[in-house]
């Protein structure tokens, strides 16, 4: 069959299928490992599995499970010099692993190509996009400029960018981040390949933005029968998209089988504690999050016998040897000895049961208040040095009282970490107060500043950077006593590191250990007693959690309401996942574009949302369940957010809400209380 | 700090190597062997009076311009003195104002560069404009303004000014290497951390900021520590800086050793082979050392 037969016709027919069998993919026994200066790394252990055309298999597992790993010797993109693959890889009735390099090149990104995390960075900053998606076209199927020129506009339009013609001069700064994953995805399906692998397509993107693109994904897969492996550590996304699930577990695969029975009936205990552990939306909302105990075993010092044993709450004596991968009763595979004992429902994850009484707040004197709070930026645009000015945050007003905690949620970009850094007093609002325990921040002396600024405290996303690396962790926590004088003595600051260590659940071996040595969970214990070490009163958490696997996620969580309900903590806790917010929080503030859209008390937000912006967001939220996804159809929100060099009049949702009619473009809706308690900032309710 | 805790044995999967020396050896073996020529320099440097065969400064008429033979391994110059004994004194010479120089500089260097990217704003735009003057001039011609203007002060037999010439070229140079690197580490979390808790801006740089730009610190310091042997060695040359009779590498290949190249041209070969091993070894250290450090060089 020729190239040109092969192609999309001008609307995306569907393809012929040219292979024998449905089987495309059929990756057999694949071991990967890596010599490194700390010795040998499994990184990939006898994993087996099948891709069908035109089927959507999602790999999940926490980091360091080797899901990406897997993906990357499918497409032997792994550093040869360090990494040994084994096993066999069947595409398309050719081992891969034996393929000449010159044969492999020719078959990337013609009949398997890959879609990466970040599309702010796997793009070319410094070529047309235009010529980023021809480029594929010209070496693999030999097109000619014109040829492929036409192609581009075509897959642009496929993917959904409007004025796609227009559109192939610019370059990628000119687009924003889901813009250009459908480049990336444009690019990707350039060639008509069989196969797409996308690594986490979405983890970088907002989750409205990650509900169009995977809706695109899933479209596009359906039309052109092409099959898709998703790598997501997502549940939500892979319960909505996936046809089938393999769940992966310290470089094996602990379970696969069709998503339906691997999220309702899993039949291995990591699945199961896996599922469990995440905070849902369509779920009453638990007093405790649960959790799976421990951490991820170290791959350098694998220890024999099951993988998950030493987390696992079933653990019996057989588990000291390796389990095989078995059939399960639901028509899946589970690595796991005890898996007709699951299926027979004999054993099952206890409920962690403590019940925690609701947070309270302790009285009713604010301990921060906010009021008409703004700031703006300036920006020079271009050699002119015009200057345009951004509205970060606009006229922000709220109240935090004593042992409360308020959830602050919205996108990227929509001014919540702003607001979170004036508080730190890290940045200077251009206007407002904000006011804590009776003294006025923006106003306050040197002297009267000092005094609160140990009151209020940080915890920051991300555990890799917000721990110096050249300190001990004993330094890390130690240093505020000394600098405070909050230890009378060295010995006494010693004691009172180790009891902070204790606080947060870590051993006091750590003082001597420096940060790199430390998982990422066990990081951000060491970033929250390094904030306790002061004795605030008051705790922003910044995406504090959002960074972290699931099932370390939830430990997180139970540590900062267990602290809260010790020592009467504030919490402003600012996250982008609604079910996370939901889950911590006693009131919720919804923020768009530099303004408040919504507050209201968590239950009264996510019963009955009352601003469209709270409805879109909660729709877009995925939740971990493929009966529910599959069975709603979601209400998808339209365009992206609007840019802050030309902000919209009017409401500032206005260009992407629903209900938008034209006297929304020129009133500014002001917050206004709808309901007891509940404020929204919309002129339609 | 120390604890009275006992501290658990370091577990295996321990990344800090116990024998970094090792390590570095294993990992950069050019790097050990520029380190091996720098460590002979320090010796012969300080050790100059136990290990040259004669005194650098006596002049033997009987043997003026002697060919290198078992009695002078390099020869003598045009006053008979020993040019292996002048090239042993020498190195104490290039160390002292080499490396002195060079430590003042970048140190100077990089807390102007901290300071720089800290404060931001005005302060980093007065900064970087001296830095901007300062780079508009050569080094050696910066140098010799330096020199020529302050004169000479000697100080325990060392010329201060001779060093400050030196020095004062790398700052700006310095500067804008720390900066670029104490910028990136400005917007870390953890600096953020360390203003939240209100700590002073002090603390915040000599504790937070300084030891993580202490790669791009190290690696300027010993690439400046070769050019500042060179500065010091043209600047005698040019008759500016150490001055005869004193034993300095610049001074050996200057004055009148040109005069007898076709006669005894050991005078500037080996002076001249003395400065270009200093200066490939302490280029090549500084090299490995950035690599040693950066873990992105790292497997």
């Amino acid at each position: 069959m020729t190239i040109v037969e092969s192609r999309v016709g001008t609307q995306g027919q569907p393809r012929r299928d040219d292979g024998v069998g449905a089987v495309l993919l059929q990756v057999d026994d694949l071991h990967v490992q890596f010599e490194t200066s700390r010795g040998a790394i499994r990184a990939v252990e006898g994993v087996n599995f099948s891709v069908d055309r035109g089927e959507v298999v999602a790999i999940v597992g926490e980091s360091g499970s080797g899901k990406s790993v897997t993906a990357l010797s499918i497409m032997r993109l792994l550093p040869r010099l360090t990494g040994r693959t084994q096993g066999r890889i069947t595409f398309d009735g050719r081992n891969l692993l034996d393929l000449p390099d010159e044969e492999m090149r020719k078959l990337r990104g013609r009949d398997i190509s890959m879609i990466f995390q970040e599309p702010m960075t796997s793009l070319n900053p410094i070529l047309t996009i235009g010529l980023q998606i021809i480029e594929p076209l010209t070496i693999h199927l030999g097109m000619n400029e014109a040829q492929a020129k036409a192609r581009a506009v075509e897959l642009l339009q496929l993917v959904g960018i409007p004025d796609a013609a227009g559109r192939l001069d610019q370059y990628p700064h000119q687009f924003s981040g889901g813009m250009r994953q459908r480049v990336m995805i444009a690019i990707g399906l350039a060639c008509n390949p069989k196969l797409v692998i996308a690594d986490e397509p979405t983890t970088a993107l907002d989750v409205t933005i990650q509900a169009q693109i995977l809706e695109l994904m899933k479209d596009l897969s359906r039309k052109l029968n092409i099959a898709l492996i998703i790598i997501t550590h997502n549940l939500g996304v892979v319960a909505r998209y996936a046809d089938r699930v393999i769940v992966m577990y310290a470089a094996r695969v602990a379970e696969q089988g069709p998503a339906e029975a691997v999220f309702h009936r899993p039949r291995h205990p990591y699945t199961m504690g896996l599922l469990r552990s995440v905070p849902r939306l369509d779920r009453p909302r638990g007093t405790k999050l649960e959790t799976i105990e421990g951490l991820v075993p170290n791959l350098a010092h694998a220890t024999p016998g099951c993988r998950f044993a030493p987390r696992c709450p079933f653990r019996i004596d057989i588990c000291a040897t390796e389990p095989e991968l078995q059939l399960t009763d639901t028509g899946g595979t589970a690595r796991c000895h005890r898996h007709a004992e699951i299926a027979a429902g004999q054993i099952a994850w206890a409920r962690s049961g403590s019940e925690v009484p609701n947070a309270t707040v302790l009285s009713t004197q604010p301990l921060l208040s906010v009021r008409g709070l703004t700031k703006h930026f300036t920006v020079r645009t271009g050699f002119g040095a015009k200057k345009a000015t951004v509205r970060a945050v606009e006229n922000v007003n709220f109240d935090i009282y004593p042992g409360e905690t308020v959830g602050l949620v919205g996108e990227s970009g929509c001014g919540k970490t702003t607001v979170g850094r004036m508080i730190l007093h890290l940045e200077t609002p251009t206007d407002g107060e904000i006011t804590f325990e009776g003294t006025d921040l923006v106003e306050a002396s040197e002297a009267q500043l000092k005094a609160v600024r140990r009151k209020i405290q940080v915890i920051f996303q991300d555990p890799y950077s917000s721990l110096n690396p050249r300190m001990t962790v004993g330094q890390i926590i130690g240093e505020p006593l000394g600098v405070y004088k909050l230890a009378k003595s060295r010995s006494l600051a010693d004691q009172r590191v180790e009891e902070l260590l204790g606080q947060v659940g870590l051993r006091p071996e750590m003082t001597a250990r420096y940060p790199h040595q430390l998982s990422g969970g066990q990081r951000q214990r060491v970033g929250i007693a390094r904030a306790l070490a002061m004795e605030p009163s008051f705790i922003v958490c910044d995406e504090a959690v959002s960074a972290l696997d699931v099932s370390i996620q939830g430990q997180i969580i139970n540590l900062l309401e267990d602290l809260q309900q010790r020592l009467g903590l504030s919490y402003l806790f600012i996250a982008h996942d609604l079910a996370v917010v939901r889950h911590i929080s006693m009131r919720v503030i919804v923020m768009y574009f530099g303004r408040i859209m919504e507050v209201a008390d968590r239950d009264a937000l996510y019963r009955e949302a009352l601003h469209p912006y709270t409805k879109v967001l909660l729709d877009a939220a995925p939740i971990p369940d493929p009966t529910i996804e599959k069975s709603r159809a979601p209400r998808l929100i339209k365009g992206e957010l609007p840019s802050h060099l030309a902000p919209p009049t009017g409401c500032v949702f206005n260009t992407r809400c629903p209900m938008a009619s034209e006297e929304c473009r020129v009133t500014i809706p002001v917050l206004e209380e709808k309901r007891p308690g509940h404020f929204a900032a919309c002129i339609k309710i | 700090m120390t604890l009275a805790l006992p501290t658990t044995p370091v577990k295996a999967d321990d990344t800090r190597q116990p024998h970094a020396v090792l390590e570095f050896i294993r990992q950069q073996p050019l790097g050990a062997i520029s380190f091996v020529i720098i460590f002979i320099m320090m010796f012969a440097g300080v050790f100059s009076n136990l290990v040259s065969p004669y005194d650098p400064l006596a002049i033997d008429f009987a043997s003026i311009l002697s060919a290198p033979s078992i009695d002078h391994w390099c020869g003598t110059d045009a006053y008979g003195r020993d040019i292996c004994s002048r090239l042993i004194y020498g190195s104490r010479t290039a160390l002292v104002i080499g490396f002195t120089s060079s430590f003042v500089g970048s140190t100077l260097g990089a807390i102007l560069g901290i300071a720089s990217a800290y404060f931001g704003g005005r302060i980093d735009n007065i900064i970087q404009r001296f830095v901007d003057i300062l780079l508009a001039f050569p080094l050696i011609v910066l140098a010799l303004v330096v020199v020529a203007s302050f004169g000479r002060t000697k100080l325990g037999g060392i010329d201060v000014n001779l060093i400050l010439a030196i020095a004062i070229p790398i700052i700006p140079r310095v500067t804008r290497v720390v900066r670029a690197a104490a910028l990136s580490v400005r917007v870390m979390p953890y600096v953020d951390a360390a203003r939240a808790a209100g700590y002073s801006h002090s603390r915040i740089i000599f504790r937070h900021m300084a030891p993580n730009v202490v790669a791009p610190y190290l690696i300027m310091l010993t690439a400046f520590i070769a050019q500042a042997i060179l500065a010091e060695a043209s600047l005698s040359f040019l008759g500016l800086g150490v001055t005869e009779p004193t034993a300095a590498w610049g001074l050996m290949l200057s004055g009148n050793a040109a005069d007898f190249y076709r006669e005894a041209p050991w005078m500037i070969l080996f002076p001249g082979v003395a400065i270009s091993l200093a200066v490939f070894a302490f280029n090549l250290f500084g090299d490995s050392l950035r690599d040693f450090l950066d873990p992105r060089f790292k497997v």
